[in-house]
């Protein structure tokens, strides 16, 4: 015996039982309140498609919010809870906005964004409180959820006896099979109306299918139909809440088929009367499935309300059970229902039923024009059948309708897929006009929407289906309109004087039926997905504690602290190290391309948007990138290391960026050129030693005079061959050494031992940063965001005046050299700290003419300094502005200086 | 997610590819201003079949032009370009 609890409450389950099922063998009528007016709700259906059997269920992490009771097995400690109701679901105080159901019409929401903003808000609070479903748990996933692909040529949604028909044959001819059944067993639409296809064939099928190759998988819902026949499926391996057995919740598959066949049957459709949707009420083949396979009969005097003649196998269903059949009120005229032994009153439409919040006791028809009641505490409805399209129009199909059975069917689609089936021939089931109060008629069961709702929207003017939808909310649910977007699409209809066809329909997307986030994230939820990707000297680091910063996809040290030094202490001791003696650092993640061959000058100057060419062998430069429109987009150095071969850096973060940049430049609009182009990004680690002793350090180290400034040359140390490039980001005199990776540990060592004999210190980014600030160097995502030209961050002298680089042509564009662009200054305080990322302003209540794009202070000297983006700044030295920053609260005068506080004329580079 | 046939590496998931841009929008080293302009901001845009450049990034790194029916998403021809493909 299986043990549950609903509400706080111990009950007791049978084996494949789902919740619902098992809600209703303990007489447990009343199971949720509805969205907006707190209406108290029933089970309804006896599938994916119940709009208000809402439940909450699991605890801490394993919480799910919003699962219908009728999709859900029930396990032994299951937990669940009802929804939207407070302070118990049998006391609802939010039951009274029901009653002001007549001021809270279609569009409500809409109308209060009208008048005052104070009206707004004041509503705003009653709304937010008043709607919505159950609460997303706060707690993480315990649980994993696991992706797979896979590949097929029949994939087979639906396991009734059209879909395990098909499987079988095509299994059988020697092809992939894949079937998928979102119940727990497959057809059980065989238990729910036995014909001679019986549980034995089912099994036999079932086993014919795996022994010819093919995979069946229950409880997996094909969720979305994607294009060139992608079909994702979603797997549960545990129900909802539930501990899963390995550990795996879920299982996301990606399923690329040959064919698709969609066997996925109809959905019963209600019917639009008065309060409709009480408990007691419930569709027709629900009930039979109840009955037949739960061995449940929800009711023991029932009326049953049909248009069709499948609901009078819901009436034998139910007096086999012992159940008294009072009535079965058939919309059509006679002979209707002759000879089913029933007593059919025909031409009959319901008008409402009337009850308490648990049960039914009264149901109310219209008879030939005359009102007829019968006492019943259950009615079973059906309105006909609405096939279930929605993956057929997924992959962008098209739709007939078939008037007989009022229903939209599967016509043509792009892709490979066909309809069998139910799905494709809806029983006949005429139009029912609706008799009842509009404004208790439900149409759209979960989000409280009437037939009255939908005679607004029209009054209102809201003539497109894809406004009266958005207007009304109406199938915005998570049941996504499956039960009642007919019924609206049929009043809209009518209202137009058209036909449902020309109606129109609102678009069906993925997923058919919820899923969860964390299915979606798969094994990638955890650390963002993102893979850890370590430099090559992160063992050396990692010893000395530092403090990590990611960059690009990798984590470099900001800062190494000593004994109980903050960031800010540590970064500036090794700042000061640098300035006044030495200091080295790990530069290993700038992005680096070896560019060779007799036209690889041409292709860099195709890349960078300076003089490449003339420079000397053994000889380098800073250059810069555009995109095509003239923007600078990246910065490095070029430096050719032989005739024709030539060694480019550029930005860590943007390295990817330039690696597709260049290879479409060399592949895409230089195929002619002779020349090669590798990313050796990782191939080299390297070392950066900077500071007044660092050409003593590097004398030391490679026995010989190092290269001079913008030089490089070939050497070696510690038996290891290395590359240097003496370029400096500091300001001081700085060589960048470059190594293979998998001998960096050896340089590193080697350099620090000659760096320490001279007291000097490791730095991180974090000295890097405040040294180039300092400096005025930029760097990429700071000063050079994407929106200043060469001639905006004073780079103009630099570019190539012959042209012929990407973005030339844009960069000659008139605007860009108007008046009122930003342009990059600095700014030194004048009073208080300046706020990193603030804005400039000239006063209060003042538009903002810039922003700081990086503070720091006088490394030495103390003080504070900032680099920024300032209108028509280049001509604003010496003016005095406010540097705000309203989110931290901070701010500081400034004033405005050339954007180079250390050493302007660069004399410190030189020996 | 569409399925592109690569010409190196036959069928494979978009996941494997980039899409770059349209053959309608690159700028030529040799244009005049105006013409970069027109492919950069004003592009045909078509409802229909378009040539765009791709590249399959995470499989053999080729660029691709690729033939597309921007609303059936139907590819009618994939074609790699690059230094090997020239005559």
């Amino acid at each position: 015996m299986i043990r549950f609890t609903f509400d706080g409450k111990s009950y007791q389950a049978r084996e494949g039982d789902t919740l619902a099922a098992a809600l209703l063998r303990n007489g447990v009528g009343l199971v949720g309140r509805s969205f907006k007016y707190h209406r108290p709700r029933g089970i309804m259906t006896a599938g994916v498609e119940e709009p208000n059997a809402l439940v909450t269920v699991g605890e801490c992490g394993r919480t799910e919010p919003n699962t219908r009771a009728t999709d859900l097995f029930v396990y032994n400690g299951l937990v669940a809870r009802s929804q939207n109701r407070w302070p118990s679901l049998r006391f609802d105080i939010g039951a009274a906005i029901g009653l002001l159901s007549r001021f809270l019409p279609a569009g409500f929401y809409y109308k209060t964004f009208f008048g005052s903003a104070r009206r707004w808000i004041f509503y705003e609070y009653f709304i937010r409180r008043a709607a919505g479903l159950g609460s997303a748990p706060s707690n993480v996933d315990p649980d994993r959820f696991s992706q797979r692909a896979a590949f097929c040529d029949l994939l087979v949604v639906g396991g009734g006896p059209a879909g395990l028909a098909t499987a079988l044959e095509a299994a059988e001819a020697g092809k992939r099979v894949i079937l998928v059944e979102q119940d727990s067993i497959l057809a059980p639409s065989l238990i729910r109306d036995p014909q001679e296809q019986d549980a034995v064939w089912v099994d036999t099928t079932a086993r014919r299918i795996l022994a010819a190759g093919g995979r069946i998988l229950t409880r997996t819902t094909a969720s979305g139909y994607w294009e060139h026949d992608l079909v994702t499926l979603t797997e549960r391996l545990a129900e909802p809440g539930q501990v899963p057995p390995n550990g795996i919740a879920q299982r996301l598959w990606h399923v690329r088929a040959g064919q698709v066949v969609l066997a996925t049957g109809s959905i019963e459709r209600p019917m639009a009367f008065a309060h409709n949707d009480r408990p007691g009420v419930m569709l027709s083949q629900a009930v039979r499935t109840y009955v037949n396979r739960f061995g449940v009969v929800p009711g023991q005097c029932v009326v049953v309300a049909t248009n069709n003649d499948d609901a009078y196998r819901t009436a034998s269903a139910l007096s086999h059970a012992g159940a008294v059949v009072v009535a079965v009120l058939d919309s059509r005229p006679a002979p209707a229902g002759d000879g089913t032994g029933f007593p059919v009153v025909n031409n009959a439409v319901l008008i409402s039923v009337a009850g308490s919040q648990h049960r039914l006791r009264r149901v109310t028809a219209s008879v030939d024009g005359r009102t007829t009641s019968w006492n019943a505490d259950l009615l079973a409805v059906s309105g006909g059948f609405t096939p279930v399209v929605h993956l057929h129009m997924q992959a962008g199909g098209t739709l007939d309708w078939t008037d007989a059975a009022q229903a939209f069917v599967p016509a043509r689609s792009r892709q490979n897929v066909i309809t069998i089936g139910g799905a494709a021939n809806p029983s006949p089931a005429p139009v029912v006009t609706p008799v009842g109060d509009a404004r208790k008629s439900f149409i759209d069961f979960q989000n409280d929407v009437t037939l009255a709702d939908v005679d607004l929207a029209w009054a209102e003017g809201y003539r497109s289906v894809e406004h009266l939808k958005r207007y009304t909310t109406l199938g915005m649910a998570t049941d996504q309109g499956k039960l009642g977007n007919m019924a609206a699409l049929g009043r809209l209809a009518e209202k137009q004087g058209v036909s449902i066809p020309e109606a129109g329909l609102t678009t069906f997307r993925p997923p058919y039926t919820p899923v969860t986030m964390g299915l979606l994230a798969g094994a990638g939820a955890a650390d963002g997905g993102a893979h850890i990707r370590r430099i090559a000297l992160y063992d050396l680091h990692s010893a000395k504690a530092p403090i990590w910063q990611p960059l690009g996809y990798w984590f470099r040290p900001r800062t190494y602290p000593k004994g109980s030094e903050t960031l800010l202490q540590a970064a500036l001791r090794e700042a000061k190290t640098v300035r006044t003696n030495v200091g080295m650092t790990d530069v290993s993640t700038l992005a680096k391309f070896e560019v060779t061959g007799p036209d690889a000058a041409a292709l860099l100057e195709i890349i960078c948007a300076t003089t490449v060419a003339k420079l000397a062998v053994g000889r380098g430069r800073y250059t810069f990138m555009l995109r095509e429109d003239g923007f600078v987009f990246d910065d490095g150095t070029v430096w050719r290391l032989a005739d024709n071969r030539y060694l480019l850096t550029s930005s860590t973060g943007g390295a990817d960026r330039m690696a597709t940049h260049i290879s479409y430049v060399r592949n895409y609009l230089c195929p002619q050129m002779r020349v090669s182009v590798v990313n050796v990004q990782e191939h080299y680690a390297g070392i950066a030693v900077a500071g007044p002793n660092a050409h003593a350090v590097l004398t030391a180290l490679i026995g010989t005079e190092p290269p001079r400034h913008m030089s490089t040359m070939a050497a070696s140390i510690a038996g290891v061959p290395v590359i240097i490039l003496a370029a400096s980001y500091s300001g001081e005199r700085a060589f960048e050494i470059y190594v293979e990776a998998s001998s960096a540990a050896a340089l590193w060592l080697a350099c620090e031992t000659e760096v320490n004999r001279r007291d000097g210190c490791c730095y991180g980014l974090e000295a890097m940063e405040y040294l180039r600030i300092e400096k005025g160097h930029l760097v990429v995502g700071g000063e050079i965001d994407g929106r200043l030209t060469p001639q905006d961050l004073a780079l103009d002298k630099m570019l190539n005046k012959a042209g012929g680089y990407i973005g030339a042509s844009g960069l000659s564009r008139p605007g860009l050299l108007a008046p009122g662009r930003r342009q990059l200054v600095g700014l030194e305080a004048v009073s208080g700290t300046i706020p990193e990322g603030s804005m400039l302003v000239t006063g209060d209540n003042q538009m903002p003419q810039g922003h700081v794009t990086a503070a720091a202070f006088r490394i030495l000297d103390g003080g504070s300094i900032a680099l920024a983006q300032l209108t028509d700044g280049f001509a604003r030295s010496g003016e005095d502005l406010i540097a705000t920053s309203p989110t931290r609260g901070q701010q500081a005068r400034v004033r405005v200086v050339a954007p180079h506080f250390y050493d302007p004329d660069g004399v410190r580079y030189r020996d | 997610m569409m399925q592109v046939p690569c010409p190196h590496c036959g069928p494979r998931a978009q996941t494997e590819f980039v899409y770059e841009r349209t053959v309608d929008s690159v700028v030529t080293l040799d244009g005049a201003p105006d013409a970069a302009m027109a492919a950069l901001f004003t592009r045909a845009n078509p409802r229909g079949v378009d040539d765009e450049i791709w590249r399959h990034t995470y499989g053999c790194r080729a660029w691709l032009v690729v033939t597309r029916h921007r609303v059936t998403n139907a590819i009618s021809a994939v074609r790699a370009v690059g230094p090997e493909t020239l005559p």
